[in-house]
């Protein structure tokens, strides 16, 4: 078990190096001259080359990718071109509030999706199994901000039990903040409900039609006993994975529902910067979702090798 | 044995199935799939159902358990278990029935064990079930698995069920079924996967437990000679019906119904050759589930059949000496024809295979590499193979066999310095450096035809690409050769615009025999091509491998766990151990002996359908790992003849002891021969 972990940690700082790499080859496609892109094509050629020479950005490559991999290391990017503020402060900020958003999303989506789903399959091709099928395939099919627009206009507006915007007042507490937050996690429920409960119901089927299901059934234990001793973690491993990919996507892929509610997160931070051409933030906040990425995966698979043996044991010993 | 029905009548049955009908749901509609199926498993019996898959032997068993699948129900009849209705009980009441008096073995024990729980859990489960406090239970779980002779029981406990052979698997599973001391002991399939030595094992356990418990025993199994050997009687099954019934010995060797002389007539039995006869066939197809069946379920493929046989349910006959054998048959009278028939048959004509060597292995090793340790897969192979022979490679699994194959295909390169060649020139050892004409000499007829052939192809395409890649055919003429070559593997055009799915396993294996002759290939390796087909269609196979051959000249190499076939289609027979040859020859003189001591072992351990004396060598213990071959002899850490310490210092080498004859042995052959006289059983 300590060799997998290890090796498996090994690979994901390998992962996260390649991530650097990338990011870095990236950014030094898009423009030629940084400091010509800030200041516009009627600034002086000396006011450019002195604010090229205070970024950095004239330097050999080589070393602006040591200086990358070091602010890795140090989680120090320099500063925004844009504000001036330090990366550090701007990405802490906005992953703060992207956190809090994804972590209230995933608390709701976890469970109602594994429940859902293995309800789903102990009812295979009844009614509620349809119901629950159709419900979440029609979550994952529709966008995001289609749900968020009918959820607002549901919740927010005709029943008018949460608040609209994601606007908590200043220093409010953790109640205060998720109330604020919910309708937003409501709209990522209906999203990747689908995905868990789709995964924890074929999980289950296949779980329940095992012969070690049948074994089990035939020592003569109850199904109730059957289903918690044999079925479940069977059933829910390979949902841990779908859970696992879905997290990242949860801290930095919600442009739409950041913009509708407005969060100030990950995803609003990232395109911003990406249209003034801030650099240093948008490969922190690159940066920053693959290694939440990163440890999210690195995570299931730690999980899913404790649960199953043949992984955590090798295939033969 | 079953002895009186004095006791019968104060003990109810373990088991009374009586008229049982099972439909099951398919797209909504209802289908039958048992059509009133009858008969009784007295306390302590042991009771076989044979007959093809999808006859309802499995269905059957399961419908009695109250494990129907959720599409399938009981239309009608019941089913008791020591006297309770299963059909009509409540759930709280199944599993009480399922907790105290019946258990079940199924026939992949590694499906069986829940991966994720160590062995000692789900042992010790079965007790805490019946009432044991948590620490008794796995006192008892350690009872229980010393009981179905696990070596060191305290360690499997703590161990994952993947984490043990298939073998080991299966005695764990036959450890919580008698848990309970079972009245009824159900066992479907209980040694499908398994290498014939361990079945051996398996079946010795299996009966002698059933002595020491005394419980009843339903063996549902496809092969006859298990089916022979461990029941008192049986019922023959086909369509949903239970179709002969009788003493085992009485129906495997006076069978009454025409289904059960074909299954008998298909297999390859008596050391059947290929030279002496083809082997029978049943003409036609099972009938799908549900479809209207004729008065008689047996007509359509019956060589017996007569207008009565249309109109009029068939009478249940009694047959046998012994009491509740019957045959449900209009012309039992002339079915004794038909066993003449069967006996009297064959061409005679004999293949010869002659000639020089087409493909010579030169000391060909293969080893692979696995966390920086070395495994020899396999260590200096010397064989040859004749022009229109074919040569059976025999062993248990892990033996090398399919190793082997497939470094003559070059799919798993052999190492350096070993040499596979074909007419005299050496091939490279990878297919992708061999050049197209040497791919196109060699192809691979594969055991499950269903993954071997593309799914989204027809069977048009499919035929047509293996022409034009392997025999470079295409536009006007490859209509022609298409015609051809599927008269060849007795395939007709409809097939053609067919896709894989829409046909039956044997027409698929035909489909794959086809792709692998479009090429005139002059080697086809068959890597147990019929281990997935019913008798009747492994015959058919068998006689069309045997033909092709015959007109195409073209050799085998042919791997297969069923000895029965591979003698059936062997001139020369190479028997592998872990990685070695152990012994080489032709088919009939390493079948008749003097033989290794391996060989001696797995022929030994062939349940026979015939009944044949059973011999007592069994093989002791687990195959050792490659990665750590024993000294010397490979094969001394669980050979019944062993000598002593040369066994364990020297390894024997392959030598020819009889002209054609090789073998790997100290023991001279003269005190082979004598030995394996002494006991009669063992040849």
């Amino acid at each position: 078990m300590l060799v997998y972990v290890i090796r498996r940690v090994a690979l994901a700082l390998v992962t996260l190096l390649l991530l650097s790499l990338i990011i870095f080859a990236i950014a030094n496609v898009l423009p030629q001259n940084v400091g010509r892109a800030i200041l516009g094509p009627f600034a002086a050629p000396e006011a450019v080359a002195e604010l090229n020479r205070q970024l950095g950005t004239d330097q050999p490559l080589v070393n602006q990718y040591l200086r990358l991999l070091k602010g890795i290391v140090t989680f120090d990017f320099g500063t925004s071109y844009q504000t001036g503020q330090p990366v550090r402060d701007v990405v802490t900020t906005t992953l703060v509030n992207s956190s809090k958003l994804a972590v209230l999303a995933l608390l709701l989506t976890i469970p109602l999706g594994l429940v859902g789903g293995v309800f789903a399959a102990l009812r295979k091709g009844r009614l509620a199994d349809r119901v629950i099928v159709t419900l979440g395939l029609a979550g994952s099919a529709i966008p995001e901000f289609v749900t968020s627009t009918f959820l607002i206009f549901l919740l927010g507006l005709k029943l008018n039990v949460l608040p609209v915007l994601a606007t908590w007042p200043e220093g409010s507490g953790v109640g205060t903040q998720i109330y604020y937050l919910l309708l937003p996690a409501l709209s990522l429920v209906l999203v990747y409900f689908g995905y868990i409960a789709r995964m924890a119901r074929a999980g289950t089927i296949s779980a329940l039609e095992s012969d070690y299901t049948r074994t089990a059934t035939m020592k003569g234990m109850s199904r109730a006993a059957v289903l918690r001793r044999h079925v479940l973690r069977n059933a829910l491993l390979p949902t841990i994975s779908v859970i696992a990919t879905q997290t990242g996507y949860l801290f930095g892929g919600l442009l739409a529902v950041e913009l509708i509610f407005n969060v100030n997160g990950l995803g609003r931070l990232m395109v911003t910067a990406a249209k003034a051409k801030d650099l240093p933030v948008l490969s922190a906040g690159v940066l920053v979702i693959g290694v939440i990425y990163m440890v999210a995966t690195l995570l299931a698979d730690l999980l899913i090798s404790w649960l199953n043996p043949r992984i955590r044991l090798g295939a033969t010993s | 044995m079953t002895d009186s029905s004095e006791q019968s009548n104060r003990i109810p049955a373990a088991l009374e199935v009586e008229d049982l009908k099972v439909d099951f749901l398919v797209r909504g509609i209802p289908r039958r799939v048992l059509r009133g199926v009858s008969f009784t498993v007295a306390p302590g019996e042991s009771y076989g159902l044979v007959g093809e898959s999808g006859c309802g032997k499995s269905t059957t068993a399961y419908a009695a358990l109250g494990l129907l699948a959720e599409n399938g129900r009981v239309a009608g009849g019941r089913a008791a278990i020591a006297g309770r209705e299963v059909t009509s009980l409540s759930t709280e009441d199944l599993q009480k029935v399922r907790r105290d008096d019946v258990s079940m073995v199924y026939q992949d024990p590694g499906a069986a064990l829940n991966p994720t729980l160590r062995i000692g859990v789900q042992v010790a489960e079965c007790f805490t079930l019946l009432g044991a406090s948590k620490a008794e239970a796995v006192e008892r779980a350690y009872e229980a698995l010393r009981r179905v002779r696990i070596s060191d029981p305290r360690g499997v406990m703590e161990r994952y069920p993947h984490q043990l052979s298939g073998g080991m698997q299966q005695r764990v599973v036959i450890a919580m079924a008698l848990a309970n001391d079972p009245k009824l002991l159900v066992l479907d399939e209980p040694t499908t996967g398994l290498d014939a030595t361990v079945e051996a094992e398996v079946l010795d356990l299996v009966e002698s437990l059933r002595a020491d418990t005394g419980a009843a025993v339903l063996l549902i199994a496809h092969n006859l000679g298990v089916i022979r050997r461990m029941c008192d009687r049986v019922g023959v099954m086909y369509a949903g019906s239970v179709v002969e019934q009788g003493a085992a010995a009485e129906v495997f060797d006076n069978p009454s119904h025409p289904y059960t002389v074909g299954l008998l007539r298909a297999l390859p039995r008596h050391g059947a050759r290929k030279a002496h006869r083809r082997l029978e066939t049943i003409p036609g197809f099972l009938p799908q589930i549900g479809e209207e069946l004729p008065a008689c379920v047996f007509v359509e493929r019956c060589p017996l059949a007569t207008e009565i046989c249309r109109s009029t349910v068939p009478p249940v006959v009694e047959v046998g000496t012994g009491g509740g054998g019957f045959v449900r048959c209009h012309h039992t009278d002339r079915v004794p024809g038909l066993r003449a028939v069967a006996a009297a048959s064959g061409d005679g004509s004999a293949s010869g295979a002659s000639g020089e060597p087409i493909l010579q292995l030169r000391d060909v090793n293969v080893t692979f590499r696995q966390n920086r340790k070395e495994i020899h897969a396999l260590v200096g192979i010397e064989l040859d193979l004749r022009g229109g022979e074919t040569l059976g490679l025999v062993g248990e699994s892990g033996s090398g066999k399919t190793t082997l194959a497939k470094a003559i295909l070059g799919i798993q390169p052999a190492d350096p310095g070993s040499q596979v060649i074909l007419d005299g020139t050496a091939l490279e050892p990878s297919t992708k450096d061999r050049s197209q004409l040497a791919r196109r000499a060699i192809q691979i007829v594969f055991q499950n035809p269903d993954s071997a052939l593309n799914r989204g192809h027809s069977v048009r395409s499919i035929l047509g690409r293996a022409l034009a890649k392997l025999a470079g055919i295409t536009g006007v003429d490859a209509e022609q050769h298409l015609d051809q070559l599927i008269t060849h593997v007795r395939l007709t055009p409809r097939h053609l615009d067919l896709k894989p799915r829409q046909l039956s396993g044997g027409l698929k294996q035909r489909v794959a025999i086809g792709r692998a002759f479009a090429g005139g290939p002059r080697i086809v390796v068959c890597d147990e091509p019929t281990s997935a087909l019913d008798v009747s269609v492994q015959a058919a196979i068998l006689n069309l491998l045997a033909d092709l051959q015959r007109n195409e000249r073209s050799s085998y190499v042919f791997i297969s766990h069923d000895l029965g076939v591979v003698r059936y289609l062997s001139d020369r027979i190479a028997v592998l151990y872990l990685g070695r040859l152990m012994e080489v020859g032709p088919a009939e003189v390493v079948f008749n002996g003097p033989h290794h001591p391996y060989t001696e072992a797995l022929l030994s351990a062939v349940p026979s359908v015939d009944g044949a004396p059973e011999s007592r060598i069994r093989l002791e213990g687990e195959v050792p790992s490659a990665a750590n071959p024993p000294s010397g002899c490979v094969f001394q850490t669980r050979c019944p003849r062993k000598l002593g310490d040369i066994c364990e210092s020297t390894a024997p080498p392959l030598v020819e002891v009889e002209p054609g004859h090789q073998m790997a042995c100290h023991i001279p052959i003269e005190q082979l021969r004598a030995l394996q006289l002494a006991e009669p059983g063992a040849a």
